[in-house]
């Protein structure tokens, strides 16, 4: 089944979610003992990030649903999935630099399991758009890309466990077996800034998808028409 | 306004910034799209203007 979503709807709640997300990061969640303000990064950067994964996973699941069933609709989601995992993954990079350089004066620290496997996963799915716009559109490009999403997801589990495995003691970990490490307001507000910019993620994600079906749908008419 | 302030403020920036540009980027293309359909219409218009008008014939 297909949901059919309201483009204006999801747009609004997207404003709505993030407005009320940035009002509870600046005047409800409580100044960090240890850090102070500069934690307040900690509510956008670590919720991006946590979105790029998921739309990475949504990539290599309508990856596989194409393999599966050939569909090219199921292509064309996995694509624009993956697109939109990189512009989040960009900026978790940004905003996790912008926070190390105010945290620990460096604006990146190579000794950080959690930052070169997060740099890793993102210049993998970079590659992406490489591999796809080097083989004629039709279903060898397809293919060649699903099977690329899908190897590129196996890296997500690998990059939220190193820093559990390895002891990064320059990246700190909120989420441990025992639970998070954080107050009940201040997990509350991570929790409303995640749904926040997964809303705003699948605003955007229906905004290029609708655009690209456009797209393909006008090329079609040029061609009958010509 | 205080280091820390600064490099906050910078980070809910970047992230703004990002999203305006990426509107930016859809309007851009909404408009190359507005461009083709017009162009579309006035290829179709024009193959219609080009057919000969069809004799309205009684069936049975």
């Amino acid at each position: 089944m297909r949901i059919r979503y309201s483009l204006p709807a999801l747009a609004s709640a997207a404003l709505v979610l993030l407005t009320t997300a940035i009002a509870l990061i600046a005047y409800v969640a409580p100044e960090d003992a240890d850090q102070g303000l500069s934690q307040k990064i900690f509510y956008f950067h670590v919720p991006i990030a946590l979105t790029a994964y998921v739309m990475f996973g949504w990539g290599a699941w309508k990856a596989l649903v194409h393999l599966w069933r050939r569909d090219p609709a199921a292509d064309l989601e996995s694509y624009v999935a993956i697109h939109q995992g990189v512009i989040f993954g960009a900026l978790t990079l940004v905003t996790g630099s912008i926070w190390a350089k105010v945290s620990w004066g460096v604006w990146w620290a190579w000794s950080s399991n959690q930052l070169v496997l997060f740099l890793v996963l993102f210049l993998f799915y970079a590659a992406y758009f490489m591999l796809r716009f080097s083989i004629e559109p039709g279903p060898r490009r397809a293919n060649s890309s699903a099977v690329y999403a899908i190897f590129g997801v196996a890296l997500i589990p690998v990059s939220f466990l190193a820093i559990r495995l390895a002891n990064d003691f320059i990246h700190p970990t909120v989420f441990t077996s025992r639970g998070p490490q954080m107050s009940g307001l201040m997990f509350f507000t991570f929790c409303f800034s995640w749904a926040a910019l997964l809303t705003l993620a699948a605003c955007l994600y229906q905004v290029e998808l609708a655009g690209k079906r456009l797209d393909a749908r006008l090329r079609e008419l040029r061609e009958l028409l010509a | 306004m205080t280091t820390a302030e600064k490099y906050v403020a910078a980070a809910y920036l970047v992230v703004f910034l990002v999203v305006l540009a990426y509107v930016l980027i859809i309007a851009a293309k909404l408009q190359r799209l507005e461009r083709e359909v017009a162009e579309l219409s006035e290829l179709a218009r024009a193959r219609k203007e080009k057919e000969p008008e069809r004799k309205a014939v009684a069936v049975g």
